[in-house]
């Protein structure tokens, strides 16, 4: 935990640091954002549908068609798609990383950056966190939108309720303090799967034995580490709000 | 003076005339060093002359690459000093070692090259980090140094297109850009065929002649110590157990030493204290 402290105080501090690493951040959000698009969309658009088709089902006694908009969209915007999208992105984006650096680590091109008088950490950490902590709130409002969207298709298609009435139901739910919330967890969700998934990149040892096993305990942890900040990140909204 | 002393408390008699004429660039001063309960280093002495090329023998596992790890502060003694051209870097901060690590150029054991890139970026990486040539001068640069590797031809290729010799020597031209005043291999031949290990030897020798630097080169070949070497340090249970000249290495008398030089006819057939 010293450790996983220390770089994450090294990679705070050198974010601000010049030179910053301008090309390798620009690979970075492609990486991580654009490259991640697609999962992020199938994984959204079939939770919006499951949730509507959920919804319609659980609350039938009570009238649940016109609830659909209001329980889709606040499922999707607190709780939904922060913590699907970034155990989905953790484990795609951090064992990606992870094993990019632990390969690194194992063939000595870590220690050839630090003998050619280079930061690793500036080189390569720093934009891998803040490509992360950035794309992943970007990554999450594409997934409200396209979870919205899903729960719309099955409201319309399968309940037989109007495009209208759904949207008026889930703009009169969402409020600022739901999005803010959501929205708002995503930052401490990407710069911590980044941070695991670099620390567990730079410890890596034994080969390419090392780098599975790192590769592992990065899709592990970032996936229990996201779970247990959700909790306490929406007590500490809750408390804001 | 026994063997013991000799390796630890500095150079023999005719060794010491010689660092007076030329002055110690680096010492090793009672380093210590563990991984877990592994004694790796156990009180270390040595120092390297300026100019000179210092070869550290040993068997698999005895400390020799992790006696240049500790020498470029890529890791740190758990006790002793390292001292390089009078400055003590054993506790600069990561930061502060970028400056004196300047001074060094590193081949690794595998080359170390950065995958991602090509063989030409490799090579132009240190300038493009540490300098402000770019453009023309800075692929006239590269040319130049691929040229001393004799691999003019290979810039454009991928290190994955490399065989082991050639991303040694790429490995190689990175390390001697920056015209460093130390050169550091780490099992240079290792793993290469002899013919291309030949090369290598050859390459060393040439740089040596060509830049005047100091160049320490750790190894278990005797073949390429012999070819390279001016001067042999012996490291054996984490010290330095015999440090001399070639010709005193093919006389020498430490056990293990000799038995190391008789299994690749170098060893003289009487040997002298």
């Amino acid at each position: 935990m010293g450790g996983l402290t220390e770089l994450g105080w090294d990679t705070v501090r050198l974010t601000f640091r010049r030179p910053f690493e301008r090309k390798a951040f620009l690979e970075q959000l492609d990486q991580v954002g654009v490259r991640s698009m697609s999962i992020v969309i199938i994984t959204a658009a079939f939770i919006g549908m499951v949730l509507a088709l959920q919804t319609a089902y659980a609350l039938a006694d009570f009238g649940g068609k016109l609830f659909v908009g209001k329980v889709v969209s606040l499922s999707l915007v607190r709780e939904l798609a922060p913590v699907l999208m970034a155990l989905m992105v953790g484990g795609r984006v951090g064992a990606g990383m992870t094993a990019e650096i632990g390969t690194m680590k194992v063939t000595e091109q870590i220690d050839a950056l630090r003998a050619l008088a280079t930061n690793p950490i500036r080189k390569l950490i720093v934009p891998k966190v803040l490509a992360t902590t950035l794309m992943m709130p970007v990554l999450t409002t594409i997934a409200i939108l396209v979870g919205t969207l899903g729960g719309m298709l099955i409201a319309v298609v399968s309940l037989g309720l109007s495009v209208n009435l759904y949207f008026r139901s889930v703009i009169t739910t969402l409020g600022y303090n739901d999005l803010a919330s959501g929205i708002g967890k995503t930052f401490f969700f990407g710069f911590a799967i980044a941070l695991i998934a670099c620390y567990n990149g730079l410890r890596t040892t034994g080969g390419a034995d090392g780098v599975g096993r790192a590769t592992t305990a990065t899709v592990v942890s970032s996936a229990i580490s996201v779970l247990v900040m959700d909790f306490f990140l929406t007590k500490l909204f809750m408390a804001l709000a | 003076m026994t063997v013991e002393s000799i390796g630890n408390a500095g150079p023999p008699e005719g060794i010491e005339r010689r660092s007076q004429a030329r002055d110690v660039f680096i010492e090793f001063q009672e380093i210590h060093k563990a991984y877990g309960e592994k004694k790796v280093l156990r009180g270390a002495s040595l120092k390297i002359l300026r100019g000179e090329v210092l070869v550290i023998l040993g068997g698999s596992g005895t400390g020799k690459s992790v006696t240049l790890r500790n020498i470029l502060g890529l890791e740190r003694p758990d006790s002793g000093r390292v001292v390089i051209e009078g400055e003590d870097i054993t506790d600069l901060p990561e930061e502060e070692l970028y400056r004196v690590r300047m001074k060094f150029g590193m081949l690794f054991q595998s080359g170390a090259l950065f995958d991602s890139i090509t063989v030409a970026e490799n090579v132009g990486y240190p300038l493009r980090e540490h300098s402000k040539i770019r453009g023309a001068e800075l692929d006239e640069k590269i040319a130049e140094a691929l040229e001393m590797v004799s691999l003019p031809d290979a810039g454009k290729l991928m290190p994955v297109d490399l065989s082991g010799g050639m991303r040694k020597r790429v490995g190689l031209a990175r390390a001697i850009i920056m015209g460093p005043d130390v050169i550091l291999y780490d099992e240079p031949t290792t793993g290469l065929d002899p013919v291309t290990a030949n090369t290598i030897n050859e390459l060393i020798v040439e740089l040596q002649t060509r830049l005047k630097v100091t160049s320490i080169v750790v190894t278990h070949d005797i073949q390429s110590a012999f070819h390279v070497g001016d001067r042999i340090a012996f490291l054996e249970n984490g010290v330095f157990q015999w440090v001399g000249t070639m010709d005193e290495a093919r006389r020498a008398k430490h056990p293990t030493l000799r038995e190391f030089l008789k299994a690749s006819n170098v060893a003289a057939a009487q040997p002298i204290d």
